[in-house]
């Protein structure tokens, strides 16, 4: 399959950037944030969303979606990572829905159309520790009765506290460190013993921590098979992976874009400071760092579709290259635009904060990079 | 099954059957090359076949036409068997600047008569070409070159130098950017002129390298006499041709590090240093360093795949390979870096059997070349620079 978005996708895209540019521009983003908005996004975006058949993307048309793949999610994390826009899109479209779709007939269809209606919000709990380490989750499932009671504590829950539905990663066998033993729960956030803290962190954006404590579920919560999540939750944290991946070359994208302009408009010594070779150099080399991250992440949304047995490592691939050109081009964008760039009231520091979430979104350079030599073997 | 499908069967059955053991193997020495020409010999018997037998089916230049004795594949099969080889390992067959650089140029500006006569033997492997572009003044700002070449009836008599030509004293023909009008400006006056090294008054003399080799020269031309005929494209506008040459160039430049084949990094570095009790690399910061590497390797791959579809769909950028050759040069020689550190003391040997004469540290030393050879890092950025992003001051 050739390494370019196809006519649909293309089409995708422009109504995508259209609907973004237009209705969520990072003034958008600024209002929630400066207002301490209390759900931290447009319900009025996510309803046009669901109209535009994006809350559904993933979706199987059976159960009201549109039934696209990874690349069609990746082109919608890209203009999100444009104009920063806060939206449940990643948390509910692509990573609750990948889960659900593991899930039983009846999970599927109880779920599945609500959140293509855009009536339905969800969110994946998986981290624990400070770094994102699946195998070593923790929290215990324990049997009881007909089901199962839950404690332990999950954090960097992406809108965690907004959710109708919670999706939460849980150890009902072995022992941290094994991939054995895990099992997927689909649980009400309202559900006795559950305490939701809104996080709010350093980019603006929503998550939570969430302590579960003896928190009782039945068995018809278990999405999949009990103790065998561990491929279920691999492959939704994949998509994930490779939609964050996306996310980060759209946000690089940006961020380099309004930097070349500035280099264009801003005059030092009497000259543009784009004359300037050292500053020409550094940007060559941001530019050459994008393209090849932005071919990285449609190989591994591509073969994520393709369902291909070398997913994996292109995933980690993506993810973790696309990390690292983010790190350097909020860096060099801040730097490029000098002083101002250190300023609120210029967006390139809102890009920056982004991107350092992003990259610990499932799994920094290091992890990704470290993942990709454990498969090689080494 | 669709063509395409058929085609990638029965080129790996082909590939299979034809394509000797031996020459599925890591290049490690320089007899592993064949580079054709007039006093060319094999190294061994494998190496004849396996370069007979591609030449037979037109795949030594598989995308090239078959009447200038091509493979005829199009951009789809020519992948096909680009990815069929790589998955055996299967060396080139034959390695040739006409087949990199000039046959692309004849292709899009020769005239029939310079086709017939050049791309078949090209193809062949018969003529063995040098590049006579830069001189001692005229490197990065290779424009001001000085060669000059003044009109005599129906000839041209060349006079000048040019340096660092690559094995200009195995080739036998060169190809070569020379002034023909000294009053115009100086990317106006230059024509692109193709002739015979054996032609009288042109004498080379090889410059010892850092790797201990000297695959370049310094090639003198004292009042060498070309016919006019041998001009390629226009006379005077030799730049555009000169220009196109350089992309194909960088291209194959940046494609040098091997991508992708035979043993993964990590698993080299592990044969060499050992591994820990949970079978990791046992040099940690080496082993973050590798994958890293990896990491980067793979993405260049991916974008090297996505130029080619973009060129396909006519969205290509044609300055993009100057961005590939910079990206590629500079990671080739990242690798050889992580080599030589997971070599370690062996890697240290210059001159025994047991180190293939120095094979590792002279092919570390022979890439530090690539960030210079073909325009060096710092005019790939410039032409990024100026002509993708379109910042001033050109
Ligand atoms: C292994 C090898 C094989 C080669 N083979 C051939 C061949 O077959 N035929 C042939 O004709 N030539 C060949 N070359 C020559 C090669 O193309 C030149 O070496 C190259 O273009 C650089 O020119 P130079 O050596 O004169 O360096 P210079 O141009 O003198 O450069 C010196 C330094 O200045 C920097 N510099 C120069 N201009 C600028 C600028 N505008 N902005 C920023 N930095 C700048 C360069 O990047 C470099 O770091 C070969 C070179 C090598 C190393």
């Amino acid at each position: 399959m050739p390494l370019i978005l196809n006519e649909e996708q293309t089409m995708l895209r422009d109504s995508a950037r259209g609907f973004i540019g237009d209705k969520a521009p990072i003034a958008h983003f600024r209002q929630l944030r400066d207002s301490k908005d209390a759900i931290g996004f447009s319900k009025e975006h996510w309803k046009t969303f669901a109209e535009m058949g994006f809350a559904g993307l993933l979706v199987p048309e059976a159960y009201g979606g549109s039934g696209l793949g990874a690349v069609e999610a990746g082109v919608i994390m890209e203009e999100i990572g444009r104009t920063l826009m806060p939206s449940p899109f990643f948390a509910t479209a692509v990573l609750a829905v990948t889960a659900l779709r593991g899930g039983s007939e009846a999970q599927q269809a109880a779920y599945l159309p609500k959140i293509a209606e855009g009536a339905l919000l969800a969110a994946l709990a998986v981290d624990e520790g400070t770094k994102h380490r699946p195998s070593n989750i923790a929290m215990k499932a324990e049997r009881s009765g007909n089901g199962f009671k839950l404690s332990g504590d999950k954090a960097f829950v992406v809108d965690g506290h907004m959710a109708d539905l919670l999706i939460v990663a849980a150890r009902s066998g072995g022992s941290a460190g094994e991939r054995e033993g895990l099992t997927l729960f689909a649980i009400d956030p309202k559900a006795k013993g559950i305490a939701i803290e809104r996080t709010v962190m350093v980019d603006a954006h929503n998550a939570a921590r969430i302590v579960f404590d003896n928190v009782a579920v039945d068995a018809d919560s278990v999405i999949g098979d009990v103790d065998q999540g561990g491929a279920l939750l691999d492959r939704v944290l994949n998509i994930g992976r490779g939609a964050v991946a996306a996310e980060m070359v759209g946000l690089s994208d940006e961020v380099f874009g309004r930097t070349v302009t500035y280099l264009k408009e801003r005059k030092q010594f009497g000259k543009l400071i784009g004359e300037f070779q050292a500053l020409q150099h550094r940007a060559a080399h941001l530019y050459t760092e994008i393209e090849v991250t932005r071919a990285a992440a449609m190989k591994a949304l591509q073969l994520l579709d393709a369902d291909a047995p070398t997913a994996a490592a292109a995933v980690a691939v993506a993810k973790a290259k696309a990390g690292t050109t983010a790190t350097l081009a909020v860096q060099e964008g801040v730097q490029m635009h000098g002083g101002m760039g250190m300023t609120d009231q210029f967006d390139v520091g809102l890009f920056m904060k982004r991107a350092r979430v992003c990259q610990e979104l499932l799994g920094d350079s290091n992890f990704h990079a470290d993942q990709l030599a454990r498969m090689k073997k080494y | 099954m669709s063509d395409l499908d058929q085609f990638r069967r029965d080129t790996r059955a082909w590939l299979d059957s034809n394509c000797p053991p031996e020459m599925r193997k890591p290049v490690t020495a320089d007899e592993d090359v064949f580079w054709g020409g007039r006093n060319t010999k094999f190294s061994s018997e494998p190496q004849r076949l396996w370069f007979e037998r591609m030449r037979d089916k037109g795949w030594t230049v598989p995308d090239w036409p078959k009447q200038y004795g091509g493979g005829g594949l199009d951009g789809a099969e020519a992948k096909v068997l680009r990815e069929e080889m790589s998955a055996i390992g299967a060396r080139p067959p034959l390695s040739s600047f006409g087949i990199w650089m000039l046959g692309p140029a004849l292709l899009k500006y020769g005239n029939e008569e310079q086709k017939q006569e050049h791309l078949p033997k090209i193809a062949a492997g018969l003529i063995r070409w040098c590049q006579g572009y830069s001189e001692p003044n005229a490197g990065s700002d290779l424009a001001s070159l000085q060669t000059r070449a003044e009109s005599d009836g129906d000839d041209y008599i060349i006079n000048g130098q040019k340096i660092w030509t690559s094995y200009a004293n195995y080739a036998d023909w060169i190809f070569c950017l020379v002034r023909t009008d000294g009053t115009a400006k100086k990317h106006d006056g230059i024509s692109f002129i193709l002739f015979d090294m054996t032609s009288p008054g042109v004498s080379t003399k090889p410059i010892l390298l850092i790797s201990g080799k000297s695959p370049f020269c310094e090639t003198f031309f004292d009042n060498v006499r070309v016919p006019k005929i041998r001009v390629v494209g226009t006379v005077n506008r030799g730049w555009d041709v000169a220009k196109y040459l350089l992309q194909h160039e960088r291209a194959m430049i940046s494609g040098m590090g091997e991508r992708g084949a035979g043993r993964p990094l990590g698993q080299v570095a592990a044969d060499s240093i050992g591994v820990d009790a949970e079978g990791q690399l046992d040099d940690a910061m080496l082993r973050g360093q590798i994958a890293t590497f990896e990491v980067d390797e793979a993405a260049l791959s991916c974008a090297a795949e996505r130029a080619v579809d973009l060129a396909k769909a006519g969205q290509g950028h044609p300055a993009f390979s100057s961005a590939m050759k910079y990206y590629g040069t500079e990671l080739n020689k990242r690798r050889h870096e992580i080599l030589m550190s997971a070599g370690g003391i062996d890697a240290l040997e210059w001159e025994s059997p047991r180190s293939h004469e120095g094979a590792k540290p002279r092919a570390w030393l022979r890439t530090k070349a690539n960030s210079i050879e073909g325009g060096t890092s710092e005019v790939m950025l410039g032409i990024v620079a100026k002509r993708i992003l379109d910042l001033p001051g050109a």
